[in-house]
């Protein structure tokens, strides 16, 4: 078998053109899948981490009234919803599915932000607790964040996000600023920063309204404490989770549903209820979509690879013609039908797999000039390099049957005589 | 006996016409003869040989080989007894060329199985009976016609076969290495080697023990006076 393999390399050195002109239809549809599968794989991923941030697996919980997120700007929080006490929260963080739960109010397109005469229009304040910034994946870029003072007192102090700085600072260092949060005064003690931050892809209005609905303004956080101090208790708490990991996301996300929503003393028909906002889900249908639309390109693919196994039947076929002696030859010294069989097949294998090595090489830099002209981001798996040398291998073995058992069955007669 | 041949026939069908081209031949052969068979060109004589090499079958008639009925065994049966008992020397060497003389002679016994390592002392020793040790790791290309036909002898004979088949082994050499051809088959005959070798030239059939002429299929024993 191994000698066979070393044969069929001298074989395939003494042949190098021809090799390689029959190898062309196996190189060009393995490239072709790699790169497909590679574009398609990268843009999955690029769906997943802008819908699920990155890898930071958050869900978050909000109440809602029917369809829509509910919004108490106008009217106070409506009977049988409670404040959700630590207890509560404890009881959601010791799910094996969820490492970290905070909780937290927010009211979006504040137009009362200001510094001195400068506002943020559009931006969002948000009441945190202690936990929200490890679960959110915030981190603090200067400055210091919130310490136990703010989380037990009411102080006002506040942390900005690099947009929100931006936005009222322009390139000024924003830290000991005092801020003008609906007529109180609040003094900025940080700037924070998203951990993963990653670019979106905005292909419709959708994702541009997902995206932008909380970032592109600006965010100023207060600790919770001080919430009373300008907006009273008019906003309900909204709850956000980090699951142990991304599959178990949806669960995490169902799980502390229900618990919050096992608080509720609302009435059937008021439709209020807490939701978890299931990226993931609307993740996996987007790629859904994706994967399909990339289906047809594979099968184009698929009949690039068969056109190329035919052209390995061919030469095959041309090559068991040209050594008709020979093989008349090992016949009469004493090789048997399985041996010529044997040689024949690992040479058409070995011949669809080197162009197989060279389609998956051709492939990933294929790969890359699209992610560099296109722009679309790539992802080179394993799994698909393996399956194409396999599947390369495994086009050798089905297209070179023919040739290598016309080979086999060469009666030694007629092949020794053979001119 | 090695070889019994009765009342053997071949016809080669050419369109709808079977023409004769071996008519009931008898030949006995025993073990250590050395036998020439001599007939001008057409006569038949390659398709005799490749009937007692096992490579074909006859239309009729039985062949014995080593006391094995020839016509009933199966083609992988056929495969070991070219690999184990018979040695294969034809006038055009049949060499192959992308591989060594020594990777050459090693063949029969790639086939039978052996081990690499056995293979390669095996092939070396029999390179060194035919006094090529020198050479064994060239191309055949980069050998005299005279070399290649030795490195053929040691292939053949690699496997110690019983018989040594050889068709027109000096037909493409020069009278000298012709003449150290020959010198090899007397030495391999003195060891018990049996050998049938197929020529159409008076001196180097005068070679061998005992000569027998066919034309037209016929085969008859020689009395010296046949053309050729
Ligand atoms: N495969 C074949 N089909 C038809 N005729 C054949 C075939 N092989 C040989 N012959 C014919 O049989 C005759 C004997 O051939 P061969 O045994 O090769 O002669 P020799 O070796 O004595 O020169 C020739 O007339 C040849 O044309
Ligand atoms: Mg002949």
């Amino acid at each position: 078998m191994f000698e066979n393999i070393i044969l069929s390399f001298k074989g395939i050195l003494s042949h190098k053109v021809r090799s390689l002109l029959t190898m062309l239809g196996i190189i060009i549809g393995i490239a072709a899948i790699i790169a497909i599968v590679s574009t398609i794989k990268g843009t999955n991923e690029q769906i997943k981490n802008n819908l699920i941030g990155a890898g930071n697996n958050t869900v978050k919980i909000a109440l809602y009234r029917g369809d829509g997120q509910m919004d108490l700007q106008y009217e106070s929080v409506p009977e049988g919803v409670s404040v959700i006490p630590d207890e509560v929260k404890k009881q959601i963080k010791d799910s094996d599915k969820i490492k970290s739960v905070s909780l937290y109010r927010q009211r979006s397109y504040v137009d009362s932000l200001y510094y001195m005469n400068t506002a943020l229009n559009g931006g969002s304040v948000l009441g945190i607790d202690e936990d929200y910034f490890d679960t959110t994946g915030y981190k603090i870029k200067s400055g210091k964040g919130f310490g136990k003072r703010e989380f037990t007192g009411s102080v006002k102090t506040a942390i900005i996000d690099t947009t929100a700085a931006t936005g009222l600072f322009g390139g000024d260092d924003p830290i000991g600023k005092i801020i003008d949060i609906s007529g109180e005064p609040f003094k900025i003690i940080g700037v924070a920063v998203q951990n993963s931050k990653f670019e979106p892809v905005i292909n419709n209005y959708e994702d541009y309204q997902l995206y932008n609905q909380e970032n592109s303004s600006g965010q100023v956080f207060i600790p919770i404490n001080s919430w009373s101090v300008i907006f009273k208790y008019d906003e309900p708490q909204n709850c956000i989770i980090q699951a142990s990991d991304t599959d178990s996301m949806t669960k995490a996300g169902k799980e502390a549903v229900d618990i919050l929503n096992g608080r509720l003393t609302v009435s059937e028909d008021s439709g209020i209820k807490y939701k978890s906002e299931d990226q993931l889900e609307r993740a996996k249908s987007l790629q859904k979509l994706s994967d399909s639309t990339n289906t047809l390109v594979i099968c184009i693919a698929g009949i690039s690879l068969l056109v190329g196994g035919i052209g390995v039947m061919n030469i095959m076929l041309v090559s068991v013609t040209e050594r008709t002696r020979e093989i008349g030859l090992k016949k009469a010294l004493g090789a048997r039908k399985k041996i010529i069989l044997g040689q024949f097949l690992t040479e058409a294998a070995v011949l669809t797999s080197i162009g197989g090595i060279i389609g998956i090489i051709a492939g990933i830099i294929l790969a890359q000039l699209i992610s560099k002209f296109a722009d679309v981001p790539v992802a080179i798996s394993g799994i698909s390099i393996a399956v194409s040398v396999i599947f390369s291998m495994a086009v050798g073995i089905v297209f070179g049957l023919i040739p290598s058992v016309k080979a086999a069955n060469l009666d030694p007669i007629d092949a020794l005589r053979y001119e | 006996m090695v070889i019994d041949l009765k009342e053997i026939c071949k016809d080669y069908i050419q369109g709808k016409d079977a023409v004769p081209v071996l008519k009931d031949v008898n030949l006995s052969v025993d073990s250590g003869e050395y036998l020439a068979i001599m007939g001008p060109s057409g006569s038949g004589k390659s398709t005799l040989m490749n009937i007692i090499g096992c490579l074909d079958r006859q239309t009729s008639g039985t062949f014995i080989f080593d006391d094995s009925d020839i016509s009933v065994c199966k083609d992988r049966e056929l495969s070991e007894i070219r690999n184990k008992k018979i040695g294969f020397v034809f006038q055009n060497f049949n060499l192959l060329p992308r591989q060594s003389a020594v990777e050459n002679v090693e063949l029969p016994l790639l086939y039978a199985g052996v081990p690499k390592k056995e293979r390669r002392e095996m092939a070396k020793e029999a390179l060194i009976k035919v006094g090529l040790e020198e050479r064994m790791n060239f191309k055949p290309t980069q050998l005299s016609g005279g070399q290649k036909q030795r490195v053929a002898i040691a292939r053949a004979m690699v496997n110690s076969p019983t018989l040594l088949l050889a068709d027109e082994p000096t037909g493409a050499l020069d009278t000298k290495s012709g003449e150290q051809v020959m010198e090899i088959f007397q030495n391999l005959n003195d060891e018990g080697v049996t050998i049938v070798m197929i020529t159409h030239e008076k001196e180097i059939a005068d070679h061998a023990k005992r000569i027998m002429y066919i034309r037209d299929g016929e085969l008859s024993e020689y009395s010296g006076g046949e053309t050729l």
